[in-house]
């Protein structure tokens, strides 16, 4: 299991030929309370970079890109109810969407945690 | 007032305590201000509708109008000066009590609003009015009063030499008047000088939060100290302008550069109140051939409060009839966190503008629902005296 990073702060650990989305604590922690969160659809097929999901604070909306190409095979219906839990557990329970990788390639071309530190340092 | 090279934003005399308490500094109006400190706007908004919020808002401006050669007649002396700034407004100054502080709009001559400020009446001196303006706009408006005071009365800035700090909340009244004694007894709207450190201190009671609370002008040397002085009064914790921003929304309060502009009359932002009746009856102001054929129906919009299902409705966002026919526009919208719901302002025909009409907001090309609601969206706390029998 191996987690890549965006240098738009999301993150994408990849579980098999799933990865799993969602944006880093450092991204959290500077968009503050997240008070709603607009999921993709189910079934949705996204190019890299395209807008996979917004996420709102208080102030302002914030898009979600892709990192890799691909279909979303699952949502997390929970931030619908607790948006909240985007800053509480960016890592975990506030995980976005679950993708079908279309080329495991375009991993390749993410940054890796260390590189991802370094971003943000 | 210093500033920063980087930007050339200018910093407020409490700078160096927004970054003591690790305020997330942002330029906002030509200034270095903190969005928010590290219990972000949630936590803070919340603990002013509750506690007491400390704001500095020295980027607003501040001002006094003195009339040049005053007779020491009180009454006629105020005549005078509020024959000055009446011209450029909408509201009864000559009227006003000494100490007492009216909301008010600088118009233009086809009555858009330049500015939405306050006017007092100082409760000692004839002649002398305090005027607070907004940041943005502080030095057009400034001009345009000493154009039309020519050489009767001098317009002195206090916004260089002075921090404004805002405490607002239930409990302000309880922590101002620790600080200084009788401040409990000015009425909302009303202002007085008051001694700290051996200084005056100018004490208003009001704000832009729907909350009972005050608004302090202090000199730039003693500004640290009074901020120190009111933080550390357990129920008091600094606000940032994230927090500012979404308890003025869910006051209903309109923010000039957004509900408020040029083109838009008293009548269209739902301001009519602030039209005097005196003022209204002699049709003595900017613009009173539009703005008093539009309170007698002549209307193309109007703000109006939603209430909004799904995401924020942003600034800019396309409000919707029931049929999706794009009728008017957000002016400022957001989370409303005391509601837990997206509210906004927006303009709408007045034939939509009924309470509890449907409508739908157009957010990132999806139609929500939203409905008009009566504003402020949460209640008023403002204190009032009672009134002497």
């Amino acid at each position: 299991m191996t987690t890549k990073f965006t240098p738009d702060h999301e993150y994408i650990r990849v579980e098999g030929s799933t990865g799993i989305v969602g944006i880093t604590p450092f991204a959290q922690e500077a968009l503050g309370d997240i008070v709603f969160v607009e999921l993709p659809a189910v079934g949705k097929v996204l190019k890299k970079g395209d807008e996979a999901a917004v996420v709102e604070s208080v102030k302002a909306a914030s898009e979600i890109y892709a990192p890799v190409s691909g279909t979303v095979t699952e949502i997390n219906d929970e931030l619908t109810g607790n948006p909240g839990l985007i800053n509480a557990d960016p890592e975990a329970g506030g995980w976005i969407y679950k993708i079908a990788i279309a080329d495991a390639a375009e991993l390749d071309g993410l940054l890796d945690s260390d590189a991802y530190a370094e971003l943000t340092l | 007032m210093a500033e920063t090279s980087a930007e050339n934003l200018k910093t407020t005399p409490l700078y160096e305590r927004h970054m003591n308490a690790n305020g997330r500094m942002v330029p906002f109006g030509g200034y270095s201000l903190p969005v928010q400190y590290p219990s972000g706007i949630m936590t803070e908004h919340k603990w002013c509708r509750e506690h007491a919020g400390l704001f500095d808002v020295s980027h607003m401006g501040p001002s006094f109008l003195l009339l040049n050669n005053p007779s020491g007649d009180a009454e006629a002396d105020h005549a005078a000066v509020a024959a000055i700034i009446e011209p450029l407004i909408c509201g009864d100054i000559a009227g006003l009590k000494p100490g007492q502080i009216r909301y008010t709009l600088l118009l233009n001559e086809t009555g858009g609003t330049i500015d939405d400020l306050m006017v007092g009446r100082s409760p000692v001196d004839g002649g002398a009015l305090y005027i607070v303006v907004n940041a943005g706009t502080k030095d057009g408006d400034f001009a345009r009063i000493e154009a039309a005071a020519g050489d009767k009365a001098k317009l002195t800035r206090a916004d260089g030499d002075n921090a404004l700090l805002a405490l607002q909340g239930p409990e302000a009244v309880a922590v101002m008047s620790a600080l200084a004694p009788g401040a409990e007894q000015l009425g909302f709207m009303q202002y007085a000088a008051f001694d700290f450190a051996d200084q005056q201190i100018i004490v208003a009671r009001s704000g832009y939060t729907g909350e009972d609370g005050f608004e302090i002008l202090v000199p730039n040397a003693n500004a640290p100290e009074l901020w120190d002085a009111l933080l550390a009064d357990d129920r008091v914790k600094p606000i940032g302008l994230g927090a500012r921003d979404s308890l003025r929304l869910e006051a209903g309060l309109p923010l000039y550069g957004h509900d408020l502009d040029e083109t838009i009359s008293p009548t269209e932002a739902d301001l009519g109140f602030a039209v005097s009746k005196r003022r209204r009856e002699a049709a003595d102001f900017p613009g009173a051939a539009r703005i008093l054929a539009e309170r007698e129906g002549a209307l193309s919009r109007i703000r109006v409060g939603l209430i909004v299902d799904g995401a924020p409705a942003r600034e800019g966002a396309e409000i919707l009839d029931a049929s999706g026919t794009a009728i008017g526009v957000v002016t400022s919208g957001g989370f409303a966190p005391s509601l837990g719901k997206a509210i906004a302002l927006g303009f709408v025909p007045p034939a939509y503008a009924e309470h509890g009409s449907k409508l739908q907001v157009s957010v990132r090309g999806r139609a929500q629902p939203a409905e008009v609601v009566p504003t402020p969206f949460v209640p008023h706390r403002y204190f009032r005296k009672p009134k002497a029998s």
